[in-house]
């Protein structure tokens, strides 16, 4: 880094012998490349807030802040809530935080997760960036912010508002990221999210009862169905894989049912050994076995995710296995023939498990000027009144409030509701596979379209999740290595 | 940005030997710069080359340096660094650009990217001389009428081409419809999502969209012809391919070379249509460069190496409309139409 800087100071100075007529005319270009390098040429991440732990104001907050003695002050909030149900309930909740504190003002900015994926890295290196944001759990982004100590961590407001108590620990811990910016999952605390989520199964009533099937009590039931369903020529699961991510989730359920959640949980954090195992060897050959034998549609890596659950609302396939964010526009048109819930586990009653999580996570940047203003905040849009808020709009809220137990006896939403408690009291949730290495996202989804596909063998599945896992924790531990004997002796 | 013409201006000067001052330092600096400055200009010859000509470029210089000359400077920098994005930048070297050649991830893009031109550069090329070659031998109805709806997919916004496509390609969508209409099933696929033939699929986009611009270039141009060549040609008993490629190709070099330009640009600067259509899959089977360095950028914080792959495309983009410029339009030659 160094090195370089010098260089390019050099090409501009050196001059030093007589004009030549060739010189003259190379001079001006010279000059101007050298200018165009030396523009370019600050070292970039130096001029921000720094190295990883910079910055902690939350560690000071002894008391709960109280947001209405902190004078006239606006609070920019980044976020993604931009869908129909969750963008009410968060305009009401914004609505409301200005009625009680009259002094503050929100200024919110949403986007769309992708559109707010790409802008939200510049914002907040930025020297005034917004106050709170909806960071992405995983490496690519909270951890990286994490690590360019961007975010505040949220441990000292975490005790004073309770969050300890009010979410269970396996939602907390996906958001959390330890002090160094090099594990996901344990440390410190650095978001907060609103809602929650699962992988679930929908099905088709009407589909079901058309081939003499009920909604299944046990996962064999369900595999059992499938055949039976397909026999009576309806399709068994709709399923469509275009846009790459889809199959990450039904795999995951797979390979949760083929027993292998505790392993999946452990080694996304980097503790577990990895993903050369039986249960992810089995998922794969289920996943192709699905295919071959026709209980997924024949096109599903040329179909949309959103054109599959379209199909599925227009009556095509008994069986849709996909997140709760999709049921407010399923129920919408599919009323009473709707039914959803989590994965059934294998005996009758168990303990159901599944992959799934939260929201993006609320946190706070470590260069905002109200961070007392900006923890009262998310402690209000994620209180026990917000819950009510959220289910009132059909939004899952992580922690579900009062409000959901109003919701009709045997509708669509209690069972998701329902099945949310289960998982959370059961400690079923698994998190997303692609949180385990910043580029399983992208391996993953690839793989498990060449699974889908059949051109990729379950085997040769399991040893490319096993090979990125191992390559990312060795990086890891060297660069932990360097790191400690790095560091002057004190 | 200013550097160009003051330090020639100063060279040049010098070189002169400035005149005596005659005000003996009297008058204000500005006035003695004038002075000094048309005193120069009185003693040269008219259209002799003058620095001044640079003083009516800078407007545009320091518009291109600022949008164009500065970011290319920064991306060659950020190129020669491991960045994330985020932390401190460190000193990469050329690690990122030998990645870019040994890495086959990063290579499979490039070569993507290479075959596809044949569907965004060389079909459209040849369909469009073809049909401008037939269009000029017969007198069609409603012509101005064929034109737009030829050059139509140039005017549409490329995400609503994809959107188009991409419903067009599905497994039960018009395309495989259309095949099991007419009895060939057996044909149906799901073409965005097979591995094979995902890449052609993209690339008959390209070909849609590119050959209208191709046939409206290679219409304007068969116009300036002159008729006697045709009589001739005619004359001497040639037969139409003969007359193809002996007046109409070679007349069309200039538009050939233009239309080629056009095209492998386009070409290899596809993003829209893959982050649409295919996000880069199945697999990686359609990741194209410019897909590639927005995927590393912006989703995985791998900067560095998201630049050099745009450094990589944007020498590879120069090379071929050099050789274009050279080959087809034969500039090297000294020639000017």
């Amino acid at each position: 880094m160094r090195s370089a800087r010098v260089t390019g100071t050099d090409s501009g100075t050196s001059p030093r012998r007589p004009h030549s007529r060739h010189r003259r005319r190379t001079v001006p270009l010279a000059l101007a490349a050298a200018g165009m390098l030396l523009a370019a040429a600050c070292v970039p991440g130096t001029d921000g807030s720094g190295a990883a732990g910079a910055g902690v104001p939350g560690a000071g907050a002894t008391a709960k802040p109280d947001p209405s003695k902190a004078g006239k002050a606006t609070l920019t909030v980044w976020d993604q809530e931009v869908r129909g149900g969750q963008n009410d309930e968060l305009e009401r909740l914004n609505a409301e935080f200005e009625k009680k504190y009259p002094n503050i003002r929100i200024k919110r900015v949403a986007r769309s997760f992708s559109d707010l994926k790409t802008t939200l890295k510049l914002a907040i290196s930025g020297n005034r960036p917004p106050d709170v944001i909806q960071a992405n759990q995983g490496y690519p982004d909270m951890v990286a912010f994490v690590q360019a100590g961007l975010l505040t961590p949220l441990d000292d407001y975490a005790g004073l508002y309770a969050w300890n108590t009010r979410y269970p620990s396996t939602l907390l811990n996906l958001n959390r990221v330890s002090a160094d910016g090099r594990d996901f999952g344990t440390g410190r605390l650095y978001g907060i999210s609103q809602t929650g989520e699962y992988i679930g199964v929908y099905y088709n009533e009407d589909v079901l009862e058309k081939a003499g099937v009920k909604p299944p009590g046990t996962w064999g039931e369900l595999t059992d169905a499938l055949p039976e369903i397909k026999d009576e020529g309806e399709l068994p699961v709709q399923f469509g894989n275009l846009d790459k991510y889809p199959a990450i989730h039904t795999f995951g359920v797979l390979q949760n049912q083929a027993g292998g959640a505790e392993e999946a949980r452990e080694s996304v954090f980097g503790r577990g050994k990895g993903f050369d195992n039986e249960p992810t060897r089995e998922a794969a050959r289920t996943l192709a076995d699905w295919k071959k034998k026709g209980y997924i549609p024949e096109g599903a890596n040329g179909t949309g995710y959103d054109d599959a659950a379209k199909k599925f609302a227009d009556g095509e396939g008994a069986f849709l296995i996909t997140g709760t964010w999709q049921l407010p526009d399923l129920k919408k048109s599919m009323g009473d023939k709707l039914g959803f819930m989590p994965p059934p586990p294998a005996e009758r009653g168990a303990e159901p498990v599944t992959t799934g999580g939260q929201g993006l996570a609320w946190s706070v940047t470590s260069k905002s000027r109200h961070p007392q203003v900006a923890a009262a905040y998310l402690d209000f849009i994620t209180s026990r009144h917000a819950a009510d808020v959220m289910t009132e709009e059909g939004v899952l809220p992580a922690v579900p409030g009062s409000a959901s137990r109003e919701v009709p006896e045997g509708s669509v939403d209690e069972q998701m509701v329902e099945g949310w408690e289960q998982l959370n009291a059961a400690d079923g949730l698994v998190p997303y596979l692609d949180y385990t290495t910043p580029d399983f996202y992208d391996s993953l989804s690839a793989d498990l379209q060449g699974v889908v596909n059949g051109s990729l063998s379950p085997d040769e599945l399991s040893s490319k999740m096993q090979r990125s896992y191992t390559a990312f924790q060795d990086k890891k531990n060297s660069q932990e290595k360097k790191r400690a004997e790095g560091k002057p002796k004190p | 940005m200013s550097a160009p013409p003051t330090a020639t201006d100063a060279a040049t000067g010098a070189a002169a030997g400035a005149g005596p001052d005659r005000d003996g330092g009297r008058a204000g600096l500005p006035v003695r710069l004038l002075r000094h400055t048309a005193g120069r200009y009185r003693r040269r010859a008219p259209g002799q080359p003058r620095a001044v000509g640079y003083l009516y470029v800078l407007p545009a210089l320091a518009l291109y340096a600022v949008f164009l000359l500065v970011p290319l400077g920064q991306t060659v920098w950020l190129s020669l660094l491991h960045w994330d994005g985020l932390t401190a930048a460190t000193w990469a070297g050329t690690d990122n650009y030998r990645a870019l050649l040994t890495d086959p991830s990063l290579r499979a893009p490039f070569l993507h990217a290479l075959s596809l031109l044949v569907f965004y550069a060389a079909l459209p090329v040849a369909l469009g001389l073809m049909l401008a070659a037939a269009l000029s031998r017969f007198r069609v109805r409603g012509m101005t009428f064929f034109r737009t709806v030829l050059f139509l997919p140039q005017v549409l916004a490329m995400v609503v081409v994809g959107v188009a496509w991409r419903s067009i390609l599905a497994p039960d969508g018009l395309l495989n419809d259309t095949l099991r209409a007419v009895g060939l099933g057996s044909l149906t696929r799901s073409w965005l999502g097979d591995y094979t033939w995902a890449l052609p699929a993209v690339g008959t986009i390209g070909t849609w969209v590119e050959t209208g611009l191709c046939v409206v270039l290679f219409l304007a141009g068969v116009q300036r012809i002159p008729r006697e060549l045709y009589e001739a040609v005619r004359i001497d008993g040639a037969g139409p391919l003969r007359e193809f490629f002996a007046v109409t190709l070679p007349a069309l070099r200039a538009e050939t070379a233009v239309a080629l330009t056009l095209t492998i640009v386009a070409g290899l600067r596809n993003f829209d249509l893959i982050y649409i259509t295919t996000s880069g899959g199945p697999g990686n089977a359609t990741s194209v460069p410019a897909y590639e360095v927005y995927h590393r950028a912006f989703e995985t914080n791998e900067v560095g190496s998201a630049a050099a792959m745009g450094v990589g495309l944007t020498v590879l983009i120069f090379a071929l409309t050099v050789s274009v410029a050279r080959l087809v339009e034969g500039r090297s030659e000294g020639r000017s139409r």
